[in-house]
């Protein structure tokens, strides 16, 4: 099966044998083409040994640090075929990722995460509530990672309202308003995690003592962009769950796992609460010291591919991110492929991630 | 109002071009034809002929003639 195929096929599908022949085949395709066109990568791989004679897996690919991005400008595409840049979320002070994406790269990436989200949530449009400000997405030229988040979800909204002003205020009178004028419709709610409860959890506590309530029982959210900050408040995935379900009557709630150097390819939380590896990228768990895969269960640094990245030589990269596998083809959810749980940014590791760093200006 | 100019209207209004420009216009073709405009453009035209797109379609509009093609095909829109 080749890549046209797999956009035709549902996101979940293969099976860890199918899968690991349609990665390993389309995998090797991206690095020949990286090697080619990106001079910087074919150092990389000329100073790691590798030879594309002897590749068995896709597991047996170099990855490169996502750091390297802040560093190097990688590209594989001439300038003038680069119709996007994304950079990543960073403090300040921080250097920013920066990933050039040509039109090819720019309509998989859409493709696929239309493909992964709407087995989650159907493929019909509903009404959106932003949970974050307008401003994220007025630099059209530079991409944060956060307005590339909402633009992303954006497809799946049918009309659009942001929950917040610029000053990360809630517009009362304007949520009232759109949730009437969509009453009895299911509402799409995107944001990130930390945003959710600084700006959206805590005023709708807030508001609820006040004798002002929210029903969003017809609601089903998404959000990512990393958990380190509640986790330091003591707010665990399950509370926060439950906690918006108790102001607001929210039940659906998928988290979801990603990063901007591999944008499109995210890892949505199921019903059972695993994230999941679709079709188009894989998560490898490698031990610190040898970088030896890790048995299902074992903890260890986590390695993303993805089968999108064309126009840069992003398609396998080691993360500084602690994870485990909880197993393979098996989930109760009846998702195929991978699942997995998210333990944190490794030690000593730059904060990074939209809810994270935005999350800094509260310390 | 005819259909035809409801859909360059669209177009006109969203890019602020002028007519002869919405011809063989393509996404990323021009500036205000990136990401955030795509899904203005698709708004104005879900308000001008009262439909909901579906999210392939709105992937799959990639020019001004490709989008006239889905909207009669899938929706009805005769031009």
């Amino acid at each position: 099966m080749n890549f046209e195929d797999m956009l035709q096929t549902s996101p979940y599908s293969l099976d860890k044998e199918e899968k690991g022949r349609f990665l390993t085949e389309r995998l090797g395709e991206l690095t020949e083409k990286h090697r080619e066109s990106c001079p910087q990568y074919r150092n990389m791989l000329e100073s790691a040994g590798y030879d594309s004679q002897k590749l068995c897996s896709y597991k047996e690919l170099p990855f490169l640090p996502v750091r390297l991005f802040k560093e190097l400008e990688l590209r594989s595409v001439p300038k003038e075929e680069v119709v996007k840049t994304m950079t990543s979320s960073g403090t300040t002070g921080q250097a920013v990722s920066k990933i050039y994406l040509d039109r090819v790269t720019s309509a998989n990436q859409q493709k696929v995460m239309v493909k992964i989200v709407s087995d989650f949530t159907g493929s019909s449009r509903m009404p959106m509530i932003i949970l974050d400000c307008p401003s994220v997405v007025k630099n059209r030229q530079m991409f944060s990672a956060r307005g590339a988040g909402i633009l992303g979800f954006s497809i799946f909204g049918a009309k659009r309202i942001y929950a917040l002003d610029d000053d990360m205020k809630l517009d009362v009178d304007g949520l009232k308003a759109f949730l009437e004028k969509y009453q009895g419709q299911r509402i799409f709610l995107f944001g990130f995690t930390f945003m959710i409860w600084q700006h959206f959890y805590k005023e709708l506590v807030r508001l609820k003592e006040e004798g002002i309530t929210f029903d969003l029982s017809e609601g089903v959210l998404i959000h990512g962009g990393g958990w380190k900050k509640l986790i330091n408040e003591a707010v665990s995935p399950q509370e926060f769950g439950q906690r918006l379900q108790e102001v607001c009557g929210l039940r659906h709630v998928h988290d979801y796992y990603g990063m901007v150097e591999q944008t499109g390819c995210i890892y949505m939380e199921c019903e059972c609460g695993h994230l999941h590896a679709s079709n188009f990228s894989d998560v490898i768990v490698r031990r610190p010291l040898d970088f030896a895969e890790c048995e299902m269960g074992e903890k260890g640094i986590i390695q993303v591919v993805s089968t999108l990245p064309e126009s840069y030589p992003g398609h396998s990269l080691l993360t500084e991110d602690e994870g485990v596998v909880l197993g393979e083809d098996d989930c109760p959810c009846g998702r195929k492929g991978k699942y997995f749980k998210v333990i944190g940014r490794l030690k000593n590791a730059e904060i990074r991630g939209c809810s994270d760093t935005y999350a800094e200006k509260f310390r | 109002m005819t259909n035809k100019e409801k859909y360059v209207n669209a177009f006109t209004e969203t890019f602020d071009i002028t007519e002869e420009e919405t011809q063989g216009l393509q996404y990323s073709g021009i500036a205000a034809w990136d990401s955030v405009g795509h899904m203005s453009l698709v708004a104005a035209l879900e308000d001008a002929f009262d439909i909901m797109m579906d999210t392939d379609d709105i992937i799959d509009f990639s020019s001004f003639e490709k989008g006239m093609e889905i909207l009669s095909e899938k929706y009805d829109v005769e031009f």
